[in-house]
């Protein structure tokens, strides 16, 4: 945390987020808030109403990666319900009910909201469909065993039929049984089946109705636009409201933990306010080294011994006796995450309580810290968790800093006046909590087309360290983090090494989608290629030789192979093909990116193979869309993103400058996804990390070379 | 001071300072908020909206400074606007969403004008709406298979 006026220790969250119990139970004494007496609430997941509606209360926060869509699913594959009487919603912050199972709070991320909702889902379900066939039993007098459900009607042979709705309030009344049947994947209907469900959020989306925070008004409400110190670390020495408080709109002027809050009629006179404010900061804590100034000082550390993230055989006696080492060094700027949707929050609340709504994506400790603050028993503090406009990590705040700020902003008012905080996209660009800034530097040796030793160093910030999350990610010191996908390599290497060098930089940096991948599969992939490229093997066959014990990895790269049906990295035309695999959050993917020299010497990506293994694929639609969408996602930031710093200030500002890729610059995109009977896993980040690498390559057999330093377009430090 | 503007088909009166823009206006003083915040300086589309049918970014344009009938993304109608809307929902274009609203006041405007549009000519027409989730690809096919329903 850099400036706030609280001091959340590791213990108190600790204490507070219900014993951090990680086991698949399926909460019985709570039933989903039910609408009303004849709405049937078999247990914390599922309500259905006279209606016949069936709402799944999700507890994955929605951005877009579609949890609703695929916990409907789910659900709607056990009940066979049919897909048009289906609806989700977030669930309530409540932790005793919706931890995630993976982290024993409630909270998204690391992909895993199928993976963790898979069992516990459809569990809930069944339990569901068992209640609704006896309470028909019970009212038709006949045996359960004779009840058939299809597409959300209950049929008895007798000719009796009826619909969920006609049996919730008979099913309320009895006990929740045990052990309710699962279906076997022979049965699924839904489940992996090609266009038999639609996005349960899309048509509201296509037509501007769904609500964001932003859209949230109420009486009185004022919103808020926070000035923060223009250096990270930076804090408030003094300032001037008497221009601010002369704009029409404005009614206030706070100074908060994190900066000064302009209070107003709406968002333009806020912005004014803010414009007409006179702010004088501290910078006497201000980190003020540049990009440039830090990737000299990481260059030079990755020069020195740091702490082993992996090792094996003995990778300096193998570079040692080789003929000719290779060396390469990679560089990765600082990223902004830049959601579509600016971080925003709305919050009322007096002597009684609170009700915070807002995109929250670890609503248990976002909601403690928000009683926290205002001084409320945590009870009377209601967290309503919104549909969001984009993450990738942003909002899954280690911090808490943006549910700290909203509640500041709050309590500074005063009771009874609820606030609207939104940051500007200057306040998100500029604000910090970026994707680290990353130097590889590697050492390698070919021998009779093998690979002879392979070194790595890694340097750069670790976001865990220190924080509430160290003790669920960190071993031994060590921030995975920072080295996962580069401290054990799916290729079979006799003699390997992976250092890490941790570095404190006053810059607040955060997960983004995909994580540590974002910046170690580009450095893994792109040498690997450099070093089949010396040992004169073929992209795909020299690394699908040394993936032996990485089946489902080689699985996916053959299937992309395939796809594109791979002749080699030349594809004539003057364009060239190259690859990039990467196994993350248990998700494999391999993609294939054919690429040319477009207009001003700036990489063209014309098209896009991918190949996925996640397991039992839910939605392939979603699947398909996440792969997509993570293309471009990782192709726009390794082609253009950079958020450099100067002097400690960050230079891009809006997305002038924080270029993003646009409609032209998407390539043409098929996917691929390998069945399999697995346990199913993430598709939200995997993606992006094999992108980047994937157009690297194909640069390399254009004679441009792998670029070495990220952004490939412009680049500034 | 006061402005008066049109509306989805009904004027209105606004008391804003002369350069409030647009945006500010429909979203906080009319209380529609379809049309969305992403940038404010004309660089992401998510604020398009329609004056005269022309697609405007209403984040730079001030309300002093709006003559026509300005049509937000909740008075869409026609049938170019249900041929979209009916290839969004058909493709499952959205992602997060935020965009949308802007992705689909951008690709109707460019059908009304243009029934055949190219691969060219949607880059042209499309590529002021950034959609941070990607889902340009789907964009893309979404307005060739709505062209195709308007040919009939
Ligand atoms: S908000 Fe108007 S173009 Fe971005
Ligand atoms: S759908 Fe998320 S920004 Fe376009």
């Amino acid at each position: 945390m850099t400036a706030h006026d609280l001091t959340l220790s590791r213990r108190s969250l600790l204490a507070g987020a219900g014993g951090l119990i990680i086991a698949l139970h399926l909460p019985k004494a709570a039933r989903a808030q039910s609408a009303g007496s004849a709405t049937f609430a078999p247990n914390a997941f599922i309500r259905v109403a006279p209606d016949h509606s069936v709402t799944v209360l999700v507890k994955h926060i929605e951005f877009g990666q579609g949890p609703f869509t695929g916990l409907a699913t789910l659900v709607a594959e056990e009940m066979d319900a049919d897909w048009g009487q289906m609806r989700a919603e977030h669930a309530p912050a409540d932790v005793k009910l919706y931890a995630n199972l993976a982290f024993g709070v409630q909270g998204t991320g690391g992909s895993t909201a199928i993976a963790n909702s898979f069992d516990q889902i459809r569990k809930a379900a069944a339990t569901a469909r068992v209640m609704l066939v006896q309470a028909a039993a019970q009212a038709w007098k006949v045996p359960a065993g004779e009840i058939t459900i299809e597409k959300g009607v209950l049929t008895h042979a007798s000719g009796k039929q009826g619909r969920f709705g006609d049996f919730a309030e008979a099913a309320a009344k009895l006990p929740v049984p045990e052990n309710a049947p699962l279906k076997q994947p022979a049965q699924f209907k839904l489940i992996g089946k090609e266009g038999v469900v639609k996005r349960l959020d899309g048509a509201d989306k296509a037509r501007g109705k769904t609500k964001f925070t932003i859209d949230i008004s109420a009486p009185n409400m004022l919103t808020v636009v926070v000035a923060r110190p223009p250096r990270f670390g930076g804090k408030v020495a003094s300032f001037d409201a008497t221009d601010a408080l002369k704009v029409k709109g404005v009614v206030d002027v706070k100074q908060i933990g994190s900066g000064v809050a302009v209070y107003a009629q709406g968002m333009w006179p806020a912005i004014k306010g803010r414009e007409a404010l006179k702010v004088v900061w501290d910078e006497s804590e201000a980190e003020k080294r540049g990009s440039a100034e830090l990737v000299a000082e990481y260059r030079a550390l990755a020069r020195t011994p740091g702490k082993v993230a992996g090792s094996h055989g003995d990778a300096e006696a193998a570079l040692a006796k080789a003929e000719r080492v290779i060396e390469a060094e990679y560089v990765f700027p600082y990223l902004a995450h830049a959601p579509m949707e600016p971080l925003d929050g709305y919050l009322e609340w007096n002597a009684q309580g609170a009700l915070a709504r807002f995109g929250s994506q670890f609503q248990t400790t976002e909601h403690q810290t928000i009683a926290q603050i205002l001084e409320l028993p945590p009870e009377k503090v209601q967290l309503e968790t919104m549909l969001a406009g984009g993450s990738f990590g942003r909002r899954a705040q280690v911090s808490q800093h943006l549910a700290a700020e909203l509640a500041m902003c709050a309590k500074a008012i005063g009771p009874n006046r609820p606030v609207k905080l939104v940051w500007t996209r200057e306040d998100d660009l500029t604000g910090g909590y970026y994707r680290p800034l990353f130097v590889h530097r590697m050492r390698g040796a070919v021998k009779d087309g093998k690979i002879a030793g392979w070194s790595t160093s890694i340097v750069g910030q670790s976001f865990i360290l220190g924080t509430f999350f160290e003790q669920m990610i960190a071993k031994n010191g060590l921030d995975s983090t920072m080295f996962e996908g580069a401290n054990e390599l799916p290729y079979e290497i006799s003699d390997f090494h992976c250092e890490v060098h941790a570095t404190k930089v006053g810059v607040p940096t955060l997960w983004w989608r995909s994580v540590g991948h974002t910046h170690t599969a580009y450095a893994v992939e792109c040498f690997m290629d450099e070093l089949l490229q010396a040992a004169g093997q073929d992209p795909v066959a020299g690394r699908l030789a040394l993936m032996g014990k990485e089946p489902r990895l080689a699985g996916v790269l053959k299937a992309v192979a395939e796809l594109a049906k791979w002749t080699g990295p030349d594809a004539g035309n003057g364009r060239a093909r190259g690859v990039g695999v990467a196994e993350s959050f248990g998700t494999f993917v391999a993609q294939i990116a054919e690429v040319s020299v477009g207009e001003g010497g700036e990489p063209k990506v014309h098209k896009v193979w991918c190949a996925v293994d996640c397991g039992i694929a839910v939605n392939p639609d979603v699947i398909r869309a996440q792969m997509e969408g993570g293309i471009g996602f990782g192709l726009g930031h390794a082609l253009y993103g950079e958020l450099t710093l100067d002097k400690g200030k960050p230079v891009q500002t809006n997305f002038d400058s924080y270029r993003s890729l646009r409609i032209h610059e998407m390539p043409e995109v098929e996917v691929k996804i390998i069945a399999s009977t697995e346990k199913p896993t993430g598709v939200g980040e995997p993606g992006v990390p094999p992108i980047g690498p994937a157009v690297a390559n194909a640069l390399a057999r254009l004679g441009q070379g792998r670029p070495r330093r990220l952004p490939m377009v412009g680049g500034i430090a | 001071m006061a402005h008066t503007l049109t509306i989805n088909g009904r004027s209105h009166s606004v008391d804003v300072d002369d350069d409030t823009p647009l945006l500010w206006a429909i979203r906080d003083n009319l209380g529609l908020t379809g049309t969305k915040f992403g940038c404010g300086v004309a660089q992401c589309g998510a604020c398009t909206v329609w004056i005269d049918g022309q697609p405007v970014r209403s984040c730079v344009t001030p309300v002093s400074a709006v003559e026509g009938k300005v049509i937000t993304i909740e008075a869409l109608e026609g049938k170019e606007a249900a041929a979209v809307q009916a290839a969004w929902d058909s493709l499952d274009v959205p992602q997060c969403g935020y965009c949308q609203s802007g992705q689909v006041m951008s690709a109707v405007a460019l059908l009304k004008e243009n029934r055949k549009p190219s691969d060219r000519d949607i880059d042209l027409a499309m590529n002021g709406n950034i959609c941070r989730c990607a889902t340009y690809a789907r964009i893309r096919t979404a307005i060739h298979a709505a062209a195709r329903t308007l040919e009939g």
